[in-house]
């Protein structure tokens, strides 16, 4: 039986590697979710009827407790079904940071327990698995409690701004320090149980410190580095343990929440240390006071006008589309652009959104075709051969001074090069900076037009003016 | 299993995950990352194993129970919500 189990790890391991490959594109990615939940099912299935006995041998029978286990599972269950069918899209970010902090909670607690267990029965662990499982837990509770602060900024029931004291660096390190200090400590001498506790609470305040100062700009990188912590948790419990098949599942996590995280850097232009620990959207708040620039404005009519005339429109979305609610009015009116014969794109950024990738979730849940979505580096060499760019509910990322301003903070961020558009059409609500504080430029260019509203409003009227044209 | 071999196995593990997950469209980042995080709920594993020992102490036993609870939602929501979103995406003309 120890064998079979064994096996059936195997089979598990290289089914959530093929879940992972499948994803690589839309059309096998269904075929992976459901690699990856069989191999879940086998691992579960394979853990149970191998389950290991104390004097050697395993088997069914060795398992105890199973009104805990089945219990658990059950509660589990009944909380996940809904969460997975309740959750509106726009709030995905918020439910992965929640299942991050799930994750890593698990993890953390499963350390602690074994910890506990080996020192009670007065069975001493060998020195890497104690050195695994302080891991295992220091990850697991900082991942545990800074994901859940992560969840709180993304609702919005915790400030958005980073919350920043003196000496905050020194502070954290500080606290680190003595984190591990004590779980060097608890290597060397596990019996000194009463440190653990204090162990698991430096934990677990260090990882509220590590996420308050970094603003709610920042969270598509926060998000990703929180996946790779939380993979590589359960990888130290893989250690720990001595499971290959956590190791190997912890660690594909743990690499695909590294390169999220430095896919979200590279499109700001910034470092991991910058993102952890440089406080974003802190220091540019003086730039407020400029003198009022002309702008040209629009009309929706006007507006309708000039989409119709077109023979290409690439369409920017930002957030503020999705706070708007407009995905739907967008799909309509790429419906009825593309009816024309217009050639309607959608330019995505990679941070456009909360979370990595989640603006192309959200058109495609307004049933926009995935195949006119466009990624920044393809889409950029077409604006100068585009009639229109028409950007509704993103700002910085449409931002020239990125490309040429070395005053500017985000100065050298990617940008999609809006502005080498025929015309520039742009749905804001006022002329407030956004998110980040930062005037944009390409608001007082000749060839930009402002369509002040609401993006679903507005597109809604623009929608109203086009069929119109059509009876006449 | 002893440490080298563990060792051995995360290198191997971890280049392959890199590679893979390159390749990934970044139409489906967010997908890919809700099916991580559900990968990653394989510490459900660790979890039986404190619960279910027969010499499990109540400690663990407490401890256990929560730790397969959360890791269960993780595992149900993870793997269902992963398959809502990449459901939504749609090839022209694929309309529902």
């Amino acid at each position: 039986m120890a064998q079979l189990v064994q096996y059936i790890y195997i089979v598990s391991a290289a089914l959530f590697i093929l879940s992972l490959k499948w994803m690589n594109r839309p059309a096998s990615s269904r075929r992976g979710v459901w690699a990856g939940a069989t191999g879940m099912v086998l691992a579960v299935v394979g853990t149970l009827i191998g389950f290991p006995g104390l004097l050697g041998g395993a088997g069914i029978g060795n398992v105890h407790n199973w009104a805990w286990i089945a219990v658990a599972m059950i509660i589990g269950g009944a909380v996940g079904v809904p969460i997975a069918y309740i959750m509106p899209m726009t709030a995905v970010p918020q439910r992965t940071a929640l299942s991050h902090a799930c994750g890593a909670l698990a993890a953390a607690l499963v350390g602690t327990a074994e910890f506990y267990q080996s020192n009670a029965l007065h069975e001493p662990l060998p020195g890497f698995k104690l050195v695994a499982l302080v891991i295992e837990t220091l990850l697991g509770f900082l991942t545990f409690t800074g994901s859940l602060m992560a969840m709180g900024k993304l609702q919005e029931v915790l400030p958005q701004r980073p919350i920043t004291y003196r000496n905050q660096n020194t502070v954290n390190f500080v606290l680190f320090a003595i984190a591990l200090g004590l779980a060097v400590r608890l290597v060397l001498v596990p019996s000194d149980t009463f440190l653990f506790p204090i162990f698991v609470g430096l934990s677990l305040l260090f990882g509220v410190l590590l996420i308050i100062p970094i603003g709610g700009a920042d969270m598509p990188t926060v998000i990703a580095i929180l996946n790779s912590y939380a993979g590589l948790s359960a990888c130290a419990m893989g250690f720990a343990l001595g499971n290959n098949l956590l190791v190997v599942a912890g660690a594909l996590d743990g690499s695909s929440g590294l390169i999220l995280s430095i896919i979200m850097c590279r499109a700001m232009n910034r470092s991991f240390t910058n993102v952890l620990f440089g406080a974003f959207g802190q220091i540019q708040t003086k730039t407020a006071a400029k003198e009022q620039r002309p702008v040209r404005s629009a009309s929706p009519e006007e507006a309708a006008a000039i989409l119709e005339a077109s023979s290409s429109v690439i369409i920017v979305p930002g957030y503020g589309l999705a706070v708007a609610q407009a995905q739907h009015k967008i799909r309509e009116l790429f419906d009825n652009l593309t009816r024309r014969g217009i050639d309607v794109k959608f330019a995505i950024h990679p941070v456009a959104g909360r979370m990595p990738g989640h603006m192309n979730v959200l058109l495609a849940e307004a049933d926009i075709p995935y195949d006119r979505l466009y990624e920044m580096d393809d889409i950029n060499s077409e604006f100068p051969q585009c009639d229109v760019a028409l950007v509704i509910g993103a700002n910085d990322v449409t931002n020239p001074a990125a490309r040429h301003d070395k005053t500017s903070p985000i100065y050298g961020m990617p940008i999609l090069d809006v502005d080498k558009a025929h015309t520039v059409m742009v749905i804001k609500r006022s002329m407030n900076p956004g998110f980040a504080g930062i005037d944009n430029e390409l608001y007082y260019m000749d060839k930009t037009l402002m369509l002040f509203g609401d993006a679903k409003a507005f597109v809604t009227e623009i929608l109203k003016e086009l069929p119109a044209r059509v009876a006449a | 299993m002893n440490l080298e071999m563990g060792l051995f196995v995360f290198m191997l593990a971890t280049f392959v995950g890199l590679e893979i997950i390159r390749k990934v469209s970044p139409l489906l980042h967010t997908p890919l990352m809700s099916l991580t995080n559900a990968i990653s709920a394989i510490s459900v594993v660790g979890a039986i194993l404190i619960t279910g020992a027969s010499n499990a102490t109540m400690l663990s036993k407490v401890l256990g129970f929560v730790a397969i609870t959360s890791v269960f939602t993780n595992i149900v929501s993870g793997f269902l919500i992963t398959d809502r979103m990449v459901k939504m995406f749609k090839r022209p003309g694929e309309k529902k």
